[in-house]
């Protein structure tokens, strides 16, 4: 009985940890590219790059304050975001997924470059300790610890209740945004775009100007993803690189693209199933058949799996309408 | 071989956390190759640690007190005609929950070198880059053969990626873990049969079924259901996530080793490689030029190219569409699989994740040949090797694949099509 008591402990724990939140908010803005827009964008990790080191360095090494550094995060998605979409926008659709994953993975190489280690920290990163303070400082939370549902954290510290509590006022945040967005005539340009390029542009409408919004604002919300994944830990290149970038479009397409809460719901659903996965085989699986190791590696395993099997029988997820989705070329 | 770093599984010799630090970094010898066998020492801390690097050429203690400590290199284990340019011990500052790196750079110029007894380096090295000596053309000759035989490994994978893309139009991101696969096999039937000719032919033979069977079970009915093309891509990644963490669970995340015995080396025209990688030259050369004169002269070879050309007016004219298409898959993996075996010779062991690493090679190589033509795919991968091998010479050695990758995005800017692609194919 205890197990199912902590397995249900450790799945509330997973459902409002702030990497979750961080995982919703770089699904919100690939939701924004690829369900909305129909962009291929295969570099999100890039984006959350961009945003968490944008963020971190000016505050480790130039020692700018939060609201600067977060300034200079969103610029740097915006920037990223011109300039891989402006020769690759009016190309087919997998040209954008090339570009966007190479773009992605030289910026993870250069991060880690040896050479840069005063600024990026190298292939170790930047430990949280050097910029956390300057968010921590905000907090108006008192001193002291908090216990609800059976989970205590600090009120402000490391792994705190003030992490979460901006976590997820900016996901609310940003599905309000994205709503607000979709609903307006701007958003019925974007899916235009995605239903029929032609038709929009035969209206006047600058296609390729729309498209590039998009990919700005879809990529500053995969700063914030970055930002906030960083937030409670440390800086690391190596946790923002394809892999993640996968687990995005994975997310994406389980809530259902082209919804608005398909993000939200996608990243609670795909951290909580592989907690179940890894929980239940390390408890009922003996260890000398499946060590830890080699149960998250066949939870890894599964997610493959489930990714084709989603893209072929069921690739509107779970809350999305088959014919919102279109897979351009 | 930073790169080989890039997936957190590897990192799991050494996690800094709370209670541990990490003391490593990588030995190369003067020709750039990761130096395998080397014996270190620590000391520090009142305790005394040893360690080999391994094929990689990586080295890595863990030290569970923050302090100073001593690493010193083994002389009598260093590679023959290779000395220490500055030293042989460094002292380190290591610390809880971080890594701290030495580097011991070689070189194979005795007067150079600077004597085995030099003080120990202030600063411990650490984080220095390790690049770039200073030009000289010795060394550009032998970046340039190194540059070659990188190019003609990548062509033997991007010839069937793009195969493969020129019939059915799939961006396949699997292709990558094909290789791997093919070099995971090679090392199995090595632990077999003890030949490595036939472990090598075996691998192929059993990459180009997987190949067969990859196609009839999954691509063909995909197909089928009329899929889109995105969402095919989308179901190689799932594929290719399935596959490397198989591979973790079958082989783990170390390096694997095909051929365990040390390698004999071959100078020639000045140029020191391993024997095996002058096989892997030779052979890979003419597989590619086997394949290449089978699509010009055989009935089969034009009825690829009819395909990539309007498959709908193929299939009109007579010609089985599906049963090229699976032959072409079962060409397109068995190269792959021919590529993971010289890889794994030719840098002495693979992982999980070898051929994942070089896939936007690969697609660097078939992108700027233009997508879909098997003789630009040849000419693109051999110029996405060079670049490889020869920005090592000027750019830190982490950058290498970033280079052509920056290639890659330059050219899709000025040329999208590629360098032989049809204007026809964009938009």
């Amino acid at each position: 009985m205890n197990f199912w008591f902590e397995l249900l402990q450790s799945i509330l724990q997973i459902a409002i940890s702030p990497t979750t939140a961080a995982f919703v908010l770089a699904a919100i803005g690939l939701n924004v590219h690829f369900g909305f827009t129909g962009l291929m964008n295969m570099g999100q990790a890039g984006f959350m790059l961009v945003g968490a080191y944008g963020f971190g360095v000016s505050v480790s090494y130039f020692g700018l304050g939060f609201w600067t550094s977060i300034l200079i995060a969103i610029g740097a998605a915006v920037i990223f975001a011109i300039i891989l979409g402006i020769p690759t926008l009016k190309l087919r659709g997998d040209y954008l997924a090339i570009v966007t994953i190479a773009a992605a993975e030289v910026l993870r190489m250069v991060v880690k470059l040896a050479v840069l280690q005063d600024v990026t920290g190298g292939p170790s990163g930047i430990p949280g300790n050097k910029y956390r303070p300057v968010f921590t400082e905000l907090s108006p939370l008192p001193d002291g610890k908090t216990t609800i549902l059976g989970l205590t954290y600090a009120n402000t510290g490391v792994d705190d209740w003030w992490t979460r509590i901006v976590a997820w006022g900016i996901v609310a945040l940003f599905i309000l945004i994205t709503w607000l967005l979709i609903r307006s005539p701007w958003g019925r340009v974007l899916k235009g775009i995605r239903e029929d390029e032609d038709a929009v542009r035969s209206l006047g409408k600058s296609s390729y100007a729309y498209k590039l919004q998009a990919l700005i604002l879809g990529g500053i919300m995969g700063a914030f993803g970055g930002i906030v994944m960083a937030l409670p830990a440390a800086m690391q290149p190596d946790s923002m690189g394809r892999p993640m970038t996968f687990n995005l479009w994975m997310i994406v397409l389980l809530g259902g693209a082209a919804t608005i809460f398909g993000p939200l719901l996608g990243s609670i659903l795909f951290f909580v199933v592989r907690l179940l996965l890894t929980s239940l085989a390390g408890e009922f699986i003996p260890s000398s058949l499946l060590n830890t190791q080699q149960t998250e590696q066949l939870a890894w395993v599964l997610i493959g799996l489930a990714l084709i099997l989603l893209v072929v029988f069921r690739p509107q997820g779970v809350l999305g309408n088959k014919k919102e989705l279109s897979f351009n070329v | 071989m930073g790169v080989f770093t890039a997936s957190p599984a590897h990192a799991a010799e050494c996690a800094p956390d709370a209670t541990t630090g990490c003391v490593q970094g990588v030995i190369k010898t003067s020709a750039g190759e990761p130096a395998a066998g080397i014996k270190l020492t620590l000391k520090g801390a009142g305790e005394t640690q040893t360690a080999e690097t391994d094929a990689e050429g990586r080295w890595v203690f863990s030290v569970t007190e923050a302090g100073k400590y001593t690493v010193s290199v083994d002389e009598a284990s260093l590679p023959k005609g290779q000395f220490f340019k500055s030293a042989d011990s460094r002292e380190i500052e290591a610390q809880l929950n971080n890594q701290a790196s030495a580097l011991f750079p070689l070189t194979d110029n005795e007067a150079e070198a600077s004597g085995g007894d030099a003080a120990a380096a202030g600063n411990g090295g650490s984080g220095s880059s390790s690049s770039a000596d200073s030009f000289s053309w010795p060394r550009f000759w032998q970046q340039f053969v190194s540059g070659l035989r990188m190019g003609l490994l990548i062509s033997l994978a991007s010839l069937g990626l793009s195969l493969i893309f020129g019939t059915t139009g799939l961006s396949n991101f699997a292709h990558g873990e094909m290789v791997t696969l093919g070099g995971l096999l090679a090392a199995v039937f090595m632990g077999i049969t003890g030949n490595l000719w036939l472990a090598g032919l075996l691998a192929v033979v059993v990459s180009a079924a997987f190949g067969w069977a990859q196609d009839k079970i999954l691509w063909k009915p995909l197909r089928k259901r009329r899929l889109s093309l995105m969402q095919l891509m989308i179901v190689s990644i799932g594929l290719s996530i399935t596959m490397q963490y198989l591979f973790q669970f079958f082989w783990g995340s170390g390096v694997i080793r095909i051929d365990k015995s040390t390698p004999a080396t071959w100078t020639v025209f000045g140029v020191t490689l391993t024997v095996q990688s002058y096989i892997a030259m030779g052979v890979s050369l003419l597989a590619i030029i086997a394949v290449g004169l089978g699509l010009m002269y055989t009935r089969f070879g034009r009825a690829t190219r009819a395909i990539s050309d309007n498959p709908a007016l193929a299939r009109a004219s007579g010609i089985d569409v599906d049963r090229v298409i699976n032959i072409v898959w079962i060409i397109g993996a068995g190269l792959a699989g021919l590529a993971g075996v010289f890889l794994g010779l030719v840098f002495n062991g693979l992982n999980w994740f070898t051929g994942g690493q070089l896939l936007l090679m690969f697609f660097a190589a078939v992108t700027l040949g233009g997508l879909g033509t098997a003789f630009g795919a040849f000419i693109g991968s051999m110029l996405i090797g060079m670049m490889v091998e020869l920005t090592n010479i000027w750019l830190p050695g982490d950058l290498k694949y970033a280079t052509a990758l920056v290639l890659l995005i330059l050219v899709l800017l000025v040329r999208p099509q590629g360098i032989f692609g049809r204007k026809e194919r964009i938009g």
